[in-house]
């Protein structure tokens, strides 16, 4: 199946839910609203779509949003297992709330979590949501962010200063 | 909650006998045991589970304890400079973990590695794979209980690792891969050696089979122990050679063949059984797949001469790194490459590392350093498996089953 008819099979199933359908290098993004994402995502699982590889989120604090994207593809249907489509909402940067898609794809409980712990992102409906890696303390800081800056160090930071 | 424990197999309940009839109330009292974070085989994890006499009800991993914040530090260093820090995360490995990134940069920069680069490319990644498979046998022999197996798998690796050095220069993280080619070409006597690596690992093979895999211990702990069916797998979208024991035909190498994997002829081993012996056979028919292609690999570089980096990245060489490249094959970048710009845009690129599909989102906006990475590896999509294939199983089972994942913390914490 080639990216055209990848394009026009996800059209056809979604309708008007997608926003915006675009083939990108190695993937095929459709945007979707925050509050269809759970309809949008089982749609997508009925035409074969079982699994999610990767959940991202990256931070566009000039436009003051995160978007969330669910790379998805298929293990169980042929045509479209070298296929990934990435599902994609745009969440506001203050309050990022979207509901769980753990309840459609199983396979993203672990990386959801992952999403919340490095950038706040909270995911109503998760069964479990808690830090995955890190300690809650560093959670807290949400380290994906863009304004959350990695300072280099000195070789002498933190050493006594009788020792330098 | 401790519950009175009145009755038992002798039938009396409460203290009323039952006539003819064995009664056992159901231990109602689970202990929860934590398993780890102290090294348990192949790196810091930890395991929750809790207990109903020795039946595991429930397991929650707990993972994170190495995690090195790849993704974060990605982002503040330059293009090339997250290749030997991304490798870190599988050593064992470092030339499939790294070379869906290089792929990525490739996608956005538009550029294209010659064929002789991708062949080397490709032989490394096989080198990568045997080495890998055979870390993993190593490791599953130290859990159950199989030294024989492991002091072998890891002497057998040895072969495979210096290949990789001889290769590359670099035992482990061999740093292997630029954007558009290699950096390094293959030395004149190599085919020589790892023909004779070839050799050497299908008769160990053979041996393997006769000592672990058909070993009566060895198949009575894995025969039927964590069960995965086709649905389960792909439900819960587990990687590699664990989806591949359930069924399911899916290695990137077969649905979305990168660098020249759709010129090379191999098979890919699919098992129906879904149990942690099926999975353990995945692996040795893999090694055996990996050595054909090493040979087919080695053939065609013997018989095709060419560059291993793209045409204009060497006309811009200054004479002094033509000459080192002409004499000795070796690439000496220079420091416009430490600084390189790729063009705005977002890319996913994906490969096939020796435990499963690694997966990358790269992103750029047209600056000197990555937007955004994110990567996946096999072992942070096999951690799932703890929770819900684990439980129900005897606790005796859990390092087989974590063994026959040939789960790898380091690899699935980043």
């Amino acid at each position: 199946m080639n990216l055209e008819e990848v394009v026009e099979l996800i059209r056809g199933a979604l309708g008007d839910l997608a926003k915006e359908i675009t083939v990108r290098k190695g993937y095929v993004e459709v945007v979707v609203n925050p509050g269809d994402v759970v309809t949008a995502a089982t749609k997508l699982k009925e035409l074969g779509f079982d699994h999610v590889k990767s959940v991202t989120a990256v931070d566009y604090p000039k436009e003051s949003r995160i978007r969330v994207t669910y790379h998805v593809s298929s293990y169980l249907r042929d045509d479209l297992a070298r296929v990934i489509v990435g599902l994609s909402v745009d969440l506001s940067r203050e309050n990022p709330v979207m509901d769980s898609l753990v309840g459609v794809w199983r396979s993203s409980e672990f990386q959801e979590r992952e999403v919340y712990e490095f950038f706040g992102v909270v995911f109503k409906g998760h069964p479990d949501l808690r830090p995955l890696l890190l300690i809650p303390e560093l959670a807290e800081k949400r380290v994906l962010r863009k304004d959350f800056i990695v300072r280099e160090e000195s070789i002498y930071e933190g050493v006594p200063h009788r020792y330098q | 909650m401790k519950e009175s424990h009145t009755g038992t197999s002798s039938g009396v309940l409460e203290g009323r006998r039952v006539e003819g009839m064995v009664v056992r109330r159901i231990e109602r009292e689970l202990y929860e045991v934590f398993i780890g974070p102290q090294h348990p085989g192949s790196g810091h994890m930890r395991i929750i589970v809790r207990l109903d006499g020795d039946i595991i009800v429930e397991a929650d991993p707990d993972i994170g304890y190495v995690h090195r914040t790849m993704e974060k530090l990605s982002e503040v260093r330059e293009w090339l400079k997250p290749i030997p820090l991304l490798e870190r995360m599988t050593i064992i490995d470092a030339c499939n973990v790294t070379l869906p990134y290089v792929n990525a940069l490739e996608k956005l920069m538009d550029k294209k590695p010659p064929p002789r680069a991708s062949y080397l490319r490709v032989l490394l990644c096989e080198i990568n794979r045997v080495a890998s498979h055979l870390y993993g046998f190593g490791i599953f022999g130290v859990f159950l209980g199989h030294s024989t197996m492991y002091m072998w798998a890891f002497g057998d690796r040895e072969v495979f690792v210096e290949l990789a050095e001889i290769l590359t220069g670099a035992r482990l993280t061999h740093t292997y891969h630029i954007p558009g080619g290699v950096r390094r070409d293959m030395p004149q006597d190599f085919p020589q050696m790892a023909r004779r690596a070839v050799r050497y690992m299908r008769r160990r093979l053979e041996e393997y089979r006769k000592i672990f895999l058909e070993n009566p211990v060895i198949v009575k702990r894995l025969e039927g122990v964590g069960v995965i069916s086709r649905n389960l797998a792909a439900d819960l979208g587990i990687v590699g050679p664990n989806v591949r024991a359930s069924g399911i035909r899916y290695d990137v190498r077969l649905v979305e063949p990168y660098e020249v994997y759709d010129e090379l002829e191999f098979e890919v081993p699919v098992f129906e059984e879904g149990d942690a012996l099926a999975r353990t056979w995945v692996r040795v028919e893999e090694i055996k797949q990996s050595l054909n292609i090493i040979e087919q690999a080695v053939d065609w570089l013997e018989r095709h001469k060419g560059e291993v980096i793209p045409k204009e990245d060497y006309e811009r060489l200054p004479k002094l790194h033509k000459e080192v490249y002409e004499k000795t094959g070796r690439v000496k970048l220079l420091p416009a490459h430490a600084t390189m710009k790729v063009p705005a845009g977002k890319a996913v690129a994906r490969g096939e590392m020796g435990r499963g599909e690694i997966i990358y989102y790269v992103e750029s906006d047209g600056g000197t350093t990555p937007y955004r990475v994110r990567v996946v590896t096999p072992s942070a999509r096999n951690a799932i498996v703890f929770k819900y294939v684990v439980p129900g199983h005897r606790l005796m089972d859990l390092p087989a089953i974590y063994g026959s994942i040939d789960y790898f913390p380091p690899e699935a914490d980043r």
